[in-house]
């Protein structure tokens, strides 16, 4: 079905202190007076995905263009009002423009790390804000299925490849270990992440995964890089998403109500980026400081969440956002999981579409729609009921958080 | 038969590194201004940025962090060796590394203390391993 670990390898040096105090690097978190002032003024009026699955035959930019199509009728903006673009992972930004026909007076072109939708959506929100766009799409493509990406070895050349250490998967394994022996955390705990999640991928029509798993199930699928397993591991598939974003003024005038983009946080985590995808501490201090930016903007708490949008690359990064976030206490993540917390009904429901698991590895972008599309209550069978408050998290060497409200 | 594992892509920088560990020596890189010491090496120092870095001898010996079992293989060299395991050790000296863990024990430990072993690999190529003390 896909699995396979995925991977950047860049380089940089590992880090020699275990705990970071944030105000080593000189900061200690976002400008409060500075992030309020984009408090619920940028909203997203219309977003728009493909089928997620192996689409040889078409390629990124026809992916991208599927997805903008779809995002446009979403909101009934005419094409040509869009005078901001945003493309990641897709080639060549120019291409992309004349594919669709837009001469925007803002363009920004991101790689294809799993971390640069939050970073991305942010970015688009501070340009709207400033007046360099009134109407940005941004566009994420993905063709790694058909193009049979596998996310380590020599695609992904590394510092430590001669010791046969390559792919994040395996540096998700090395901190998952870690956890293990700090906290005593176990891999039927971790199951219970899986089992959530990919239960939502069951609700979700759309979903290129839709059976649901036991933490049996979990168990008995064969190893990756252990401790991980096969249902540890997110999905390659192909497709490709676009949401529409404008003030939330000019909000008012398309198809469906706006959701707000109420707060949002960042911090980097730079070492050790010779171990790519990889953190000593589980990316708490970053997770801690975004999350406390997010909540403090928005003027929420973590109580006020309905749903979390979690970057679920590989199942130990969600128990380490809900340490981060302070959804548990730190090295009790494994136990808050247990007994379906994040199912839907339940405590905290996680990744209501089926995440990068079960659903599409669209990289956090599908999960930003996700958010979407829960505040509008569009979901089906997987609607969280009364829902007026969405967090997505991403826990990566680019921590972001984004808190989503109903317009 | 040739050696069908990833090579070091040997640079300027990290070059003294390989030619030590291939006599016998693990060697780190460290600021002469301020003493900061790491591993990879870089091209200025990451704390008070001189231009002034060099090597020294680490004692090789650290703790386990943690490890994991390659149960795929990403190269055809890693084929035959599969489950292989892959450690992350402190170093005495501060920075901590990749390698792989030589013992074939069911059950290490976080905080295990550890030291460097060499195992030449190629001709020209000798790669640090460690190994439980």
């Amino acid at each position: 079905m896909g699995h396979a670990p995925r991977g950047t390898g860049m380089e940089g040096r590992p880090s020699p202190v275990a705990i970071r105090p944030l105000n080593e690097t000189g900061a200690t978190g976002g400008n409060m007076s500075d992030l309020s002032k984009l408090k619920d003024k940028i909203a997203v009026i219309g977003v728009g995905n493909t089928k997620y699955g192996n689409f040889p035959e078409i390629d990124d930019y026809g992916l991208a263009a599927h997805a903008f199509r779809n995002a446009v009728e979403d909101c009934g903006i005419d094409k040509n009002k869009v005078d901001g673009m945003l493309v990641c992972r897709i080639p060549y930004y120019a291409r992309m423009g004349e594919v669709l026909g837009l001469n925007p007076r803002w363009t920004m072109t991101l790689p294809g790390h799993g971390r640069m939708s939050g970073m991305g959506i942010i970015e688009a929100a501070a340009a709207i804000d400033a007046g360099l766009c009134d109407y940005a799409a941004l566009m994420y493509a993905n063709i790694g299925r058909s193009r049979r990406v596998n996310y380590g070895g020599d695609e992904s050349p590394g510092t430590w490849d001669p010791w046969g250490f390559t792919s994040p998967g395996a540096a998700h394994a090395m901190m998952f270990r870690r956890h293990m022996e700090l906290y005593g955390t176990t891999t039927r705990q971790l199951a219970e992440v899986s089992v959530a999640i990919r239960y939502h991928g069951s609700l979700n029509p759309d979903a290129v995964m839709r059976a649901p798993f036991s933490i049996d199930d979990h168990e008995a699928a064969r190893f990756i890089t252990a401790p991980l397993r096969l249902l540890d591991y997110c999905l390659i598939n192909d497709g490709a998403v676009c949401l529409i974003l404008t003030s939330k003024e000019r909000a008012k005038d398309f198809k469906k109500p706006p959701v707000l983009i109420s707060g949002f946080g960042g911090r980097e985590t730079y070492a050790p980026s010779s171990i790519a995808n990889f953190d000593m501490d589980f990316w708490y201090p970053a997770v801690s400081d975004a999350g406390r930016q997010a909540y403090e903007m928005a003027g929420v708490t973590r109580d006020d969440i309905d749903a979390l949008m979690v970057y679920d690359n590989f199942s130990p990064t969600v128990l380490f956002s809900l340490e981060g976030l302070g959804f548990c206490p730190r090295g009790e993540s494994g136990r808050f999981v247990e007994g379906g917390t994040l199912k839907l009904g339940d405590k905290l429901p996680v990744n209501t579409d089926g995440g990068h698991l079960s659903n599409s590895y669209m990289q956090g972008w599908a999960l930003n729609v996700e958010a979407v599309r829960q505040l509008r209550g569009e979901c089906g069978a997987r609607q969280v009921p009364n829902c007026e408050v969405v967090q997505y998290v991403q826990s990566t060497p680019c921590t972001r958080s984004i808190i989503y409200t109903k317009g | 038969m040739s050696y069908g594992k990833p090579l070091p892509r040997l640079d300027t920088l990290n070059k003294p590194f390989w030619a030590a560990a291939h006599e016998g020596k693990f060697m780190l890189q460290f600021c002469e201004d301020c003493g900061d010491t790491r591993f990879p090496p870089g091209p200025v120092c990451p704390k008070c940025l001189s231009s002034k870095q060099s090597w020294k001898q680490a004692s090789g010996r650290g703790t386990l962090e943690s490890w994991v079992d390659f149960h795929r293989a990403y190269w055809d060299g890693f084929k035959g060796e599969l489950p292989y395991r892959v450690c992350l050790v402190r170093l005495e000296e501060g920075p901590v590394v990749v390698s792989n863990l030589v013992d074939k024990t069911d059950n290490p430990r976080m905080g295990q203390p550890v030291r460097v072993v060499f195992e030449n690999v190629t001709d020209e190529v000798t790669l640090p391993k460690f190994t439980v003390i």
